[in-house]
């Protein structure tokens, strides 16, 4: 396997897919070649980064009136909402 | 005699069908564990505040209009998010003002026939785990995927960050497998690049010493 082909086989080997073929001569090619090993690496832990972060709340403003607005519309569909 | 709300408990699922049959407080429950959820993802799809905020609404009204027929063929939460992406779409669309969208599919985008090549190759200075703990990086990482194309961020998106299949999210955007594939792999070289550019140790970079063919 070529670091090309390794390239457009990345996201089976990232995924973890059960790609076995394409896995093992992944693994072959990754053993003796760093550069490639860094890059998995580095996308792993690009796609933890965004996982683990969690930047936006949802304002408490936002939240009342979404709580109001879909009260509203359970009545409307159900008659009651309690 | 004022009434006793019972604490409500219970999967996603059994939440679901006490909804369908018209109880509100399940419902309640339902959007508490995935409004944060929704809001997340849409203002990642659409960028700015107050449209998440269009879009949350629409989705959770949505589900009410919808409560009744879900049928556990994905899981509550891939159901819900796919509305909510559903709906983050149609601010996109509007937004354009144009039927044209850009996440339809492009035969020369959508091949491995032009991969972006790893460039700056260097292993991280800190692990993510560390990373995120500092308010400056999560502003970077969400500044960073708001400079990968739409058709890229949202595959990103709801595959890597949200944890879609494939296939869900092919459905999810009326896109072949394939294309999501492609557009994935693209969008996490992308992300790569600028994200090692900015977390690398310099001292650690790797320049390939043989043949990239």
């Amino acid at each position: 396997m070529t670091c090309e082909e390794l390239l457009k086989a990345l996201n089976e080997y990232v995924d973890d897919e059960a790609a076995l073929a394409v896995c093992r001569e992944f693994a072959e090619h990754l053993a003796g070649c760093n550069p490639c090993q860094v890059v998995v690496d580095n996308i792993r832990q690009s796609i933890a980064l965004y996982k683990a972060g969690e930047p936006y709340r949802m304002p408490p403003e936002f939240e009342a009136r979404l709580r109001n607005s879909l009260q509203e519309r359970w009545q409307q569909k159900f008659g009651k909402a309690d | 005699m004022e009434r006793v709300t019972l604490p409500v408990a219970g999967t996603d699922d059994d939440l679901m069908s006490q909804a369908a049959a018209g109880d509100f407080a399940a419902f309640q429950e339902l959007t508490a564990r995935f409004q944060s959820r929704v809001f997340r993802v849409a203002i990642r799809i659409v960028g700015q505040q107050q449209d998440a905020e269009d879009v949350t609404q629409q989705t959770f009204l949505s589900l009410i209009e919808h409560v009744d027929s879900f049928r556990g063929e994905s899981s509550v939460a891939t159901w819900i998010l796919r509305i909510a992406t559903n709906h983050a779409l149609k601010v996109l669309r509007k937004r354009r003002g144009l039927p044209m969208v850009t996440w339809e599919e492009s035969p020369d985008e959508d091949s491995y026939s032009t991969l972006p090549h790893p460039e700056f190759i260097a292993r991280w200075s800190a692990t993510p785990e560390t990373l995120v703990q500092q308010a400056e990086v999560r502003e970077q990482i969400e500044s960073a995927l708001t400079t990968l194309d739409e058709k890229y961020r949202i595959v990103f998106v709801l595959r890597d960050i949200e944890g879609l299949s494939v296939r869900e999210t092919a459905e999810s955007l009326e896109l072949t497998e394939a294309t999501v594939k492609v557009r994935l792999l693209r969008a996490r070289l992308m992300m790569r690049e600028q994200l090692t550019r900015a977390f690398g140790d310099e001292s650690t970079r790797l320049f390939p010493d043989h043949e990239h063919g």
